[in-house]
């Protein structure tokens, strides 16, 4: 009764409720992915740079600034937002005509940049961001000791994927800027500035992953690799989704968590590669996605 | 475009090409090399400290040895072993490498060690912390200098064992050098009456800890073996302290760098035991040493990067002392040499290759405790080289059973 698989039933609960933690970052981050797919058609390589930049942001805010960890949640995500329209603008616009691949380059190259710019500056060995006071200290929820913290992060991120899926799937504003996907001259003569729009909607992306970095501060180590190690995954993660599905973004990154939680149980060395397994199955069975459209 | 692009590659291409031909040397040169984990997890253990250590170094020497002028190379292995053998093999084909020095992550340097023995090219492995290295991978060109996983796990596992922690579980760093120091470690534990419960491996590099940390919360094991470095290792501490894991479980650094300790912070740190080859702050030597790194570099130098700086001075004076370059007789001087710097007073390279010297069990100062910056460790216990490092009759180095 108290085992499933042979493991005891509270050793299976603690996992599942891990992986939803570690779940939640990577439907941050692939619904930003999905965001700036979707929309712009631009394979973002360069947001594993932008998480790692929120959280820097986070870090460098306290350390120079003297701002908190709740100013940062605002802030930090507005200035790598502001960071994003500038490369938007002057740099990525620029290759909207042109095959994916070269935003794809374009992208990478700038997260190595940026990677090696804070290696640089700070070292490789990262930084370290305490929880903040109100968060501080842990629950026991019978099954195992759940740090207050790690609840935050998936009541935040949860929040955060629903304004952004709502925002975009059932408001005006959505309606336009999908439509000015689709057709970019029909909606500007109807006088909306589309180019504005496409930026900001690069800002909201990028946003949302600085967001995430925010959130990732005070529980690992704020260092430069930080995103690199984690973009991989995370983009495996919208190919199962289905390229540029919103929902689809958001479901399987909680999904791909908690099976990867329980890989960490079941077979430890395969956690880093069961998302990919997942991947190669799921393009053979449907190779637009899980959730994406014929 | 296209067509710009191919030129643009060609002319990369040619100009390569051509670099290679202008560095090789006519043996007027004496080249090291040193290839090592620059850009990742590992890159703040040596990386570019290690560099400058050993400009450090040459320019300590003296620019030229035997009137040749000393040349230094750098590269950066990604962790990747392809990568650091192939750099390698450039090198020793094409710029008449003499020496390499052998940076982080012990998988590229068992790779880099094979290199050595085919192209007969000293290596002396300084980040690598496998001892297989001198024991069944052994050949007659590796040294192993800075420590390995044997003196390790005999610093902190036997140190943690005898106060009483009896049963271990480990968090293991899946791969060579993780496995490795695990075993190394468990002996250490089983000879000293206690027992592992088990080990989680743990792939490279992985976002979270902590669901690997209930794990390991789960055996009821009393001491939390870390059998990882870097970016793994502050990680799973810091994970460990969330989950509370740190009450119930004693953890235990296998392997643990001051540049560690420094971005984790002595609140997260504290009590820590860790096994060291040396510490910046441990006699006026090693101070010396620190501040002149230190005003360079603004932190003080791990171990490695101090070794770095004695294995290039051991190899000049071998070199002075064989009065040629020839790698055999070099090896041979090498062997014969006592080593006495700042690093080592009395060390001596074994036939089996590890570099024999004094281990420091250290244990991380309290917030309240540590009195200026960098006052990180007390020294809980002064290792001799032999008992650190166990009797040569326990390498299964093929070299030393010939004589």
């Amino acid at each position: 009764m108290t085992e499933l698989f042979g493991f005891p039933i509270p050793v299976i609960l603690g996992q599942l409720l891990l992986g939803l933690v570690n779940g939640c970052f990577y439907a941050m981050l692939s619904l930003g992915l999905a965001v700036i797919f979707g929309l712009l058609g631009v394979v973002n390589f360069a947001h594993g740079a932008f998480y790692m930049l929120g959280a820097y942001g986070t870090w460098a805010l306290m350390n120079f600034l003297g701002i908190g960890y709740w100013g940062a949640l605002v802030l930090s995500p507005l200035c790598v937002g502001l960071l994003g329209i500038t490369l938007e603008r002057t740099m990525l616009k620029r290759l909207a005509q042109v095959d994916p691949l070269y935003g794809l380059l374009l992208t990478f190259g700038l997260s190595l940049i940026a990677e090696g710019f804070i290696r640089e500056a700070f070292g490789a060995s990262g930084q370290t961001y305490p929880v903040p006071e109100l968060l501080q200290g842990a629950l026991n929820v019978g099954f195992m000791i759940l740090p207050i913290y790690r609840v935050w992060v998936i009541v935040a991120s949860l929040m955060v994927c629903m304004i952004t899926w709502f925002v975009i799937e059932r408001t005006r504003l959505g309606s336009t800027l999908r439509a000015a996907t689709e057709n970019p001259q029909l909606v500007q003569a109807f006088g909306i500035n589309v180019p504005l729009m496409v930026s900001l909607t690069y800002a909201a992306g990028v946003g949302l992953a600085a967001f995430a970095g925010v959130l990732s501060a005070p529980i690992i180590q704020v260092s430069p690799l930080m995103g690199s190690s984690l973009v991989i995954v995370v983009f495996a993660v919208v190919v199962i989704g289905g390229m540029g599905s919103i929902m689809g973004a958001i479901l399987s990154g909680l999904m791909l968590g908690v099976i990867e939680g329980f890989t960490k149980v079941l077979y430890p060395e395969a956690s880093n590669i069961v998302v990919f397994v997942i991947m190669a199955i799921v393009l053979c069975w449907r190779p637009n996605g899980l959730f994406g459209k014929g | 475009m296209k067509f710009n692009c191919k030129k643009t590659l060609l002319a990369i291409a040619v100009s390569m090409g051509l670099g290679a031909t202008f560095t090789a040397n006519a043996g007027n040169e004496v080249v090291i090399g040193d290839i090592d984990d620059m850009s990742g997890l590992y890159a703040d253990v040596i990386g570019q400290g290690g560099i400058e250590a050993v400009k450090m170094a040459i320019s300590d020497f003296g620019p030229t040895v035997l009137g040749k002028k000393i040349v230094f190379l750098s590269a950066d292995h990604q962790n990747k072993p392809d990568v650091g053998s192939s750099k390698f093999r450039e090198w020793a084909d094409k710029n008449e490498l003499n020496m390499l020095l052998g940076g982080s992550n012990t998988g590229v340097s068992l790779a880099m060690a094979k290199v050595a023995g085919e192209k007969k090219v000293p290596f002396i492995a300084v980040g690598a912390a496998g001892s297989s290295l001198t024991n069944q991978d052994c050949n007659a060109y590796i040294v192993h200098y800075s420590y390995d996983t044997t003196s390790l796990a005999n610093g902190t596992a036997s140190v943690i064992t005898k106060e009483g922690g009896k049963s271990w579980y480990f968090l293991t760093a899946d791969y060579a050098f993780g496995t490795q120091l695990q075993d190394a470690a468990t002996k250490v534990v089983n000879a000293n009456g206690g027992k592992s419960l088990g080990a989680v491996r743990v792939p490279l590099s992985a976002s979270d800890f902590s669901s690997f940390l209930l794990q390991a919360q789960g055996s009821k094991a009393q001491v939390l073996g870390l059998a990882n470095a870097g970016n793994d290792f502050t990680n799973s501490l810091k994970a460990a302290n969330e989950f509370g894991i740190t009450k119930t479980m004693k953890p235990a650094a296998l392997l643990a760098f001051i540049s560690d300790i420094h971005s984790l912070g002595l609140q997260t740190a504290q009590g820590l035991y860790l096994t060291t080859g040396w510490y910046w702050d441990l006699n006026a030597d090693t101070r010396a040493f620190g501040k002149r790194y230190f005003e360079k570099m603004r932190k003080e130098p791990t171990m490695n990067q101090a070794a770095y700086y004695s294995a290039t001075l051991a190899y000049l004076n071998a070199v002075k002392a064989a009065k040629t370059t020839d790698s055999d007789k070099v090896m041979e001087e090498l062997h014969k040499l006592k080593i006495n710097d700042m690093f080592v007073k009395g060390g001596y390279i074994r036939a089996d290759g590890v570099m024999i010297h004094d281990m420091y069990v250290m244990q991380v100062k309290s917030p309240q405790d540590s009195q200026y910056p960098w006052d990180y460790y007390k020294v809980v216990k002064r290792m001799p080289g032999e008992e650190a490092f166990g009797p040569l009759s326990d390498s299964t180095c093929p070299l030393v059973k010939k004589k």
